[in-house]
């Protein structure tokens, strides 16, 4: 090091300081995802004393599968409520496009040319409301309302009479309701430890080469090791025998949850370790500053919500998966449960908040109050009723720790 | 004196019928802060936005190390190495400290940022200037005090190898002792060689931290100074007008 650089980094210190400089901010209101992931445990240790059937095997993997639209579609989200924008049609967006790939699939056309038109409708989609909100100014709630109530009516004309089409395409059917051999699931496992280690290692070199201090091995070794244990459990019990029939067995990873991890991995790469990521939270904090170090605003919304419309789509395709059919009335309230997750995990509504990671997990605490009031017999009303409570609980927390905080902001 | 970083020769702009700028000269050096001083609606916003390329002059001459030039937009400016710390800073609170200095430049290998050389460099450009307020570089802006911010904001010229800097009112919203950190960081800045240009109403912090001082009075030079012999009195009647019939001393 030519220069004596005095001021910290906050990877000085020992473990301990480390552990301790983490409280002060948690007491700061810089909570994360904590909240969601300690419902996510109270909601399960609640659930598996009140019910017998919580914790099977066969309800764990449903429960996989369960929020795996659910998540994909509050990930897709957060590209643009990051932006402080709401893209309101996101879930009609994907079904419509789900609806004509469906339609030309089982009307001839080869199904990935088929799938390849309807990610094109929903990355198309995502472009023209981008250009309403960042060229034309038009507010995002307003337009992605017109598309909201524009597009059943598109997919009524596409899906004629009947409402409804069954899926016929064996490699759409298979993403949800088939499972990977129960090797393949220990492999998944293993590409996703190895690549948590190996990025780890490499900010470490990274930070090594610049002088710079680094934390120590232990923290990297207990993330690692947390990977290991917790998914480790989960491909264990994925790969438990849990068919209710014995004579047609089920086992293994549902071959949904490494696309989840896939997207997951790549939106949070993007959002953490790109310019481009970068750019989407300088401009949901402060677009006029953005604008002023030379970022091109219009540029990152458009794309933003381009994001957010493929990815829903992806979402879609994983609905019609499960459903084995897609109908007129697919998509229209999905959107609002992936707001409520991604606010339950910790985004903020206002812009410039929250992780991709946040959104999924805040999917997953919804996923378990569905699940697990369903399990106990609850009608579905009970079941809305809680999860309006648990956003409401989840923003109070949210805006009490924020006031608490100092530096917190209250917008 | 040696030859000036930017001297501004017969800068006229005029919005319609509103002459703002009648015909300004102005001398800038390298290594010296210059205080631009002057009553509301004397001009000093308008001659800044034209050295910034964020509205150009009608008329007149813009020398910038001795060479014409033409400052037509923000980004021809900042590549000649003039850059503009606004009052409002334009600071993302959400992100820290590096990712503030950085937004816009981000280091980049293969493909992805590469926070550890911007981390490195963002703490050695404070370092530079002596900062001893700020605890970390990582610390989000929405934790730190205004002083901090305008610190972070000047420290952001730095990295950006800027030869001249304008400060905006950087002393408006602060106290006493935040004050104090932000006139010795601009009076670092000025060490390290760069020109500074430092607007300000307050005319105690302009006699503590300028070398020169220059006076505008509804859109003329009325008088640039040298700190060291002047008083307060005298600029105060250039500001108010009523020495105004005493040309340039200089």
């Amino acid at each position: 090091m030519a220069e004596q650089v005095t001021i910290n980094t906050g990877h000085e210190g020992s473990i301990s300081d480390q552990v301790k400089a983490y409280f002060s901010r948690l007491k700061a209101g810089d909570m994360g995802a904590l909240p969601a992931i300690a419902a996510v445990v109270a909601l399960m240790a609640l659930f598996a004393n009140l019910s017998p059937y919580f914790l099977t095997e066969i309800n764990i993997a449903n429960l996989f599968v369960q929020s795996a639209v659910l998540m994909v579609t509050a990930m897709a989200l957060v590209f643009v409520i990051l932006l402080a924008e709401i893209d309101l049609s996101a879930g009609v967006t994907a079904a419509t496009a789900m609806a004509l790939f469906v339609k030309l699939s089982n009307s001839g056309t080869p199904w990935p040319l088929a799938l390849l038109i309807g990610f094109a409708v929903g990355f198309v989609t995502g472009w023209v409301l981008g250009i309403f909100v960042a060229k034309i100014g038009v507010p995002s709630f307003v337009i992605s309302l017109a598309f909201f109530l524009g597009f059943p009516g598109v997919m009524l004309i596409i899906l004629g009479a009947g409402g409804i089409l069954r899926v016929e395409v064996d490699a759409v059917k298979a993403i949800m309701n088939s499972n990977l051999p129960v090797w393949a699931g220990w492999v998944v496992l293993a590409v996703v430890v190895l690549v948590a280690f190996l990025l780890s290692v490499w900010d470490r070199v990274r930070r090594l080469k610049e002088g710079l201090p680094v934390r120590s091995w232990a923290f990297i070794i207990a993330k690692v090791s947390a990977y290991l244990v917790f998914g480790g459990i989960a491909v264990y019990f994925l790969n438990l025998p849990r068919s209710l029939v014995a004579a047609n067995p089920i086992q293994g990873v549902p071959i949904v949850v490494p696309m989840v991890i896939v997207l997951m991995f790549i939106g949070s790469f993007v959002l953490s370790r790109t310019t481009f990521g970068r750019y989407i939270y300088a401009v949901g904090g402060n677009p006029e500053a953005a604008r002023r170090a030379g970022i091109n605003v219009a540029q990152i919304r458009i794309w933003a919500f381009i994001i957010c419309s493929t990815l829903a789509t992806m979402g879609g395709l994983m609905h019609i998966s499960r459903i084995g059919a897609v109908e007129a009335a697919a998509g229209r309230t999905i959107v609002l449960s992936a707001v409520a997750a991604a606010v339950v995990g910790g985004v903020s509504l206002f812009g410039g908040r929250g992780k991709l990671y946040n959104a999924a997990i805040g999917a997953v605490v919804i996923s378990i109050i569905d699940n697990g009031l369903g399990l106990l017999g609850f009608p579905a009303g009970v079941s809305f009723i809680v999860t309006g409570s648990v956003l409401a609980l989840a923003a109070t927390i949210d805006a009490l720790a924020r006031k608490r905080a100092p530096g917190g902001t209250r917008v | 004196m040696s030859q000036p970083l930017v001297k501004l020769s017969g800068i006229k702009k005029s919005f319609g019928p509103v002459d703002v700028l009648k015909g300004v000269n102005l001398e800038v050096y390298a290594g010296k802060v210059t205080a631009l001083v002057g009553d509301n609606g004397a001009g000093k916003s308008t001659l800044i936005k034209g050295l910034a390329g964020v509205q150009p002059y009608d008329d007149g001459v813009v020398e910038f190390e001795g060479q014409a030039v033409n400052l037509g937009s923000p980004r021809e400016a900042a590549a000649m190495g003039i850059e503009v710390v606004y009052q409002d800073l334009a600071l993302c609170e959400n992100l820290d400290i590096v990712q503030n200095m950085f937004l816009g430049r981000e280091e980049v290998s293969l493909g992805t940022l590469s926070e550890a050389k911007m981390e490195f460099a963002a703490a050695k450009a404070l370092s530079s200037l002596s900062v001893k307020t700020v605890k970390s570089v990582r610390q989000t802006v929405s934790s730190l005090s205004g002083g901090q911010r305008q610190t972070v904001a000047i420290a952001r010229t730095v990295l950006r190898d800027a030869k001249l800097v304008i400060l905006d009112e950087p002393t408006a919203a602060l106290g006493v002792a935040q004050t104090e950190q932000v006139l010795n960081l601009v009076r670092r800045l000025a060490e390290k060689g760069m020109g500074v240009i430092i607007i300000s109403h307050n005319l105690q912090d302009v006699f503590k931290v300028a070398d020169n001082i220059a006076v505008l009075y509804l859109g003329n030079m009325v008088a640039q100074l040298e700190t060291a012999n002047t008083n307060h009195n005298e600029v105060i009647g250039y500001i108010t007008g009523i020495s105004a019939n005493v040309k340039e001393e200089i």
